[in-house]
């Protein structure tokens, strides 16, 4: 009997042929059997079916091509905004959809990448040295605090975890709010980013294919390219032998703990895998916006944010994420001003005009969330796969 | 003998941990302000015991950790706004029956009001998520923000000011010592509550059931008890809890905001973790605990005091990883 953490994964959705012992008469996936980049790029988990492949794809080049299919200056910023939560979101789901574990400090270390980088470039050390230094500070910050409230709090069962991540989160942003020396308190922080990067630089003198190649297109790619670095690089933690133990781990923890795994090793290498993302994942953030305060990346409702788009994503899938932040980040953007035009035309109605306010915002949030959790626990992209 | 001595300690050591913080504050603070400090300590302990106590129940008999526990906090809050704003003739008269008269009044509607809401509650969204921790999280979070969005809907978003009862306004002075005329109040009722809650757990046949429930809950459902319905009971008794916190909460702040829950939220589950989760003994202590904890580090370094209960509940997690009481481990 061979101990592999595969025993205890029951109906993951896409165990790896190789490594299932007995089945020779299963067809195998042609990338399988002809390894292809393709399938090397993806860690050989596709997303699956063909509307899920083309969704992807289509995705990816709108993402790719975004500054000249959509050239207005929100729009770009909006993009921006979609890679940076598909970082934020994909991390998360390592620790929720793969092990299993409900962490609320997810905007903590988003905020520490963001504030590494605001304070180093808002405190006098500027350009590219500032930026690198900032996002570095940040991510270390971060693994440390992970490796910390993972080891004091991973050992026993995981709501424990839970609880801790809420109070040391709400803690972060009290002390974002106090500490205004260095933070600059509620305030937040704006600063100057490394010339390349501002509106007012042109990277060549003429427009490409009608659009100016200025800073936050140059922004937007950084933002872009290190999504997707960091999207495979996630794809291929989760299907790495890895990825196989924290899947075990969230079926079931205790078999796992009997076939001689160190649990809260895993999980607390996840969290502080995730941390970094997370961290890094702020940088880009602060980069993006040229400011950073405690609403733009430590609030609450950001956190609710990353729980929305991860479940109607779909937990466990990765590529959930890229749905879950695309629909919420397009949603905030444009469904808000939709919302505002309602309420003003409703003016009349007192209770349905208040209900529709934009600043009833977090009210809609949270009644698609119970919804979506109760009708649709496994997500957009969970649905598309089982249908095959 | 040596092994025995050691023992014996480790079982005293959380009980005498909470009498050794009170007495060793005497000496670094002085006896004037030592005995204010003290009393408002107590009385935020067991105004947070009250909102804890229900969530800690709750958790050990059925397993559910609701994070939309402090919703009711600010129900109950808001209620006791609603209730009190036009009984204002009777707690602006100087005579201590009629004020004491409106806030009991106030209290019941509270405790009636979030303990209905709490029905319902567990009907459409507890019920569901049974059994299933990860979407127990995620639900009622979601819960949580939906209650505290409504709530702003009909009571509005700015913060509404609720001026204690003419006669427990001032203070008495004890010694040197000044002592707010309301937190005696606020003492007295939530020791009533606890004890009414002790014999209740302690001394009826129901609270048997309910704390043999908590160690093991097949086998009261094979004793042939309806365990759905004792859930049912914790769980709207949990949340009327609550809402009674929130309303002497808020009367104690004088003011009412949306954020009534979110700080209290934080603050319970500290007691939580601290406690040990699902112990309504060790919930009781590290409600003091943490009541004085912040009250003493406060006036001592008051810049410390932001980050006194994330550091007591670390030093206590280092010394007893599961909390000073745990429950027995049952699967």
């Amino acid at each position: 009997m061979t101990a592999s953490p595969q025993e205890a994964v029951h109906g993951a959705a896409h165990q790896r042929a190789a490594e299932t012992v007995a089945a020779p008469s299963r067809p195998e996936p042609d990338n399988e059997k002809r390894p292809s980049w393709l399938g090397w790029v993806v860690s050989d988990n596709p997303p699956g079916g063909a509307l899920l492949n083309g969704l992807m794809l289509a995705i990816l080049a709108a993402l790719l091509f975004a500054p000249f299919l959509f050239p207005s200056s929100k729009a770009v910023n909006v993009a921006s905004l979609i890679c940076i939560f598909i970082i934020l979101v994909a991390s998360y789901d390592l620790m929720l959809g793969f092990t299993g574990i409900v962490s609320f400090a997810h905007t903590m270390f988003f905020g520490i990448g963001a504030y590494g980088v605001a304070i180093t470039l808002a405190k006098g050390v500027s350009g590219w040295g500032g930026v690198l230094f900032g996002t570095l500070a940040g991510a270390l910050v971060s693994l440390a605090i992970a490796a910390v409230i993972g080891l004091l709090s991973l050992r026993l069962r995981a709501i424990f975890f839970s609880m801790i991540t809420l109070a040391v989160a709400a803690f972060a942003q009290i002390v974002a709010e106090q500490w205004r020396d260095l933070t600059g308190g509620e305030d937040g922080l704006t600063f100057t980013v490394p010339e390349m990067l501002t509106p007012g630089f042109r990277l060549v003198h003429d427009k490409v294919m009608g659009v100016a190649i200025n800073g936050p297109v140059i922004t937007y790619y950084i933002t872009f390219a290190t999504a997707l670095v960091l999207f495979l690089l996630m794809l291929r933690i989760v299907n790495s032998p890895f990825g196989l133990v924290l899947r075990a781990v969230r079926e079931n923890e205790f078999r796992v703990e009997a076939m001689g795994y160190r649990v809260v090793a895993y999980r607390t290498l996840v969290c502080m895998i995730s941390a970094v993302m997370a961290s890094l994942a702020g940088s880009l953030m602060a980069l993006v916006l040229r400011y950073n305060g405690p609403d733009a990346t430590l609030s609450f409702a950001q956190m609710l944010n990353i729980l929305l788009m991860v479940v109607i994503g779909g937990m466990g899938t990765l590529y959930g994420a890229v749905v879950g932040a695309i629909l919420v980040v397009l949603a905030q953007y444009y469904l808000k001003s939709a919302m505002g035009a309602v309420s003003d035309a409703t003016s009349g109605i007192p209770l349905v005009s208040a209900l529709l306010s934009p600043d009833r915002w977090l009210l809609w949030l949270g009644i698609i969330f119970i919804l979506i959790v109760t009708f649709l626990p496994q997500g957009i992209v969970g649905r598309l796969r089982r249908k095959r | 003998m040596n092994n025995g001595w050691h023992q014996r300690l480790q079982r005293w050591a959380p009980h005498a941990l909470t009498p050794l913080v009170v007495i060793a504050a005497l000496p670094a603070i002085g006896p004037g302000p030592w005995l204010t400090l003290t009393v408002a300590g107590l009385t935020m302990g067991i105004m947070l015991f009250m909102v804890a106590a229900g969530l800690t129940l709750i958790f050990g008999l059925m397993d559910v950790l609701n994070f939309a526990h402090a919703a009711f906090v600010a129900v109950g809050a808001y209620i006791a706004v609603s209730v009190l704003q036009p009984l204002a003739g009777w707690t602006s008269e100087t005579s201590l029956a009629l004020n004491i008269a409106a806030l009991l009044l106030a209290l019941v509607a509270a405790a009636v009001a979030s303990g209905a809401l709490g029905f319902v509650f567990e009907r459409v969204i507890i019920r569901q998520v049974y059994g299933a921790p990860l979407r127990q999280i995620l639900i009622t979070i979601g819960a949580l923000t939906v209650i505290e969005q409504l709530i702003i809907v009909i009571w509005g978003p700015q913060a509404i000011p609720l001026p204690k009862p003419a006669m427990l306004r001032g203070s008495v002075f004890i010694g040197s010592a000044s002592i707010e005329t309301y937190r005696l109040f606020a003492l007295c009722v939530g020791l009533a509550i606890a004890l009414a809650m002790h014999l209740f757990l302690t001394r009826t046949r129901l609270g048997l059931v309910v704390r043999a429930g908590v160690e093991d809950r097949e086998m009261i459902q094979a004793l042939g008890y309806h365990i759905r319905r004792v859930f049912i009971g914790v769980f709207m008794a949990g949340t009327a809890l609550a809402g009674i916190g929130g309303m002497m909460w808020a009367q104690y702040q004088a003011v009412v905001s949306s954020q009534i829950g979110d700080s209290m939220t934080i603050l319970v589950f500290i007691i939580l973790i601290i406690g040990g989760l699902g112990s309504v003994g060790g919930c009781f202590i590290g409600a003091i605990l943490v009541g004085l904890a912040t009250n003493y580090v406060g006036f001592l370094a008051p810049k410390l005091a932001l980050g006194t209960n994330i550091l007591l509940m670390a030093l206590i997690l280092l010394w007893r990883p599961r909390g000073l009481f745990p429950l027995a481990e049952h699967h």
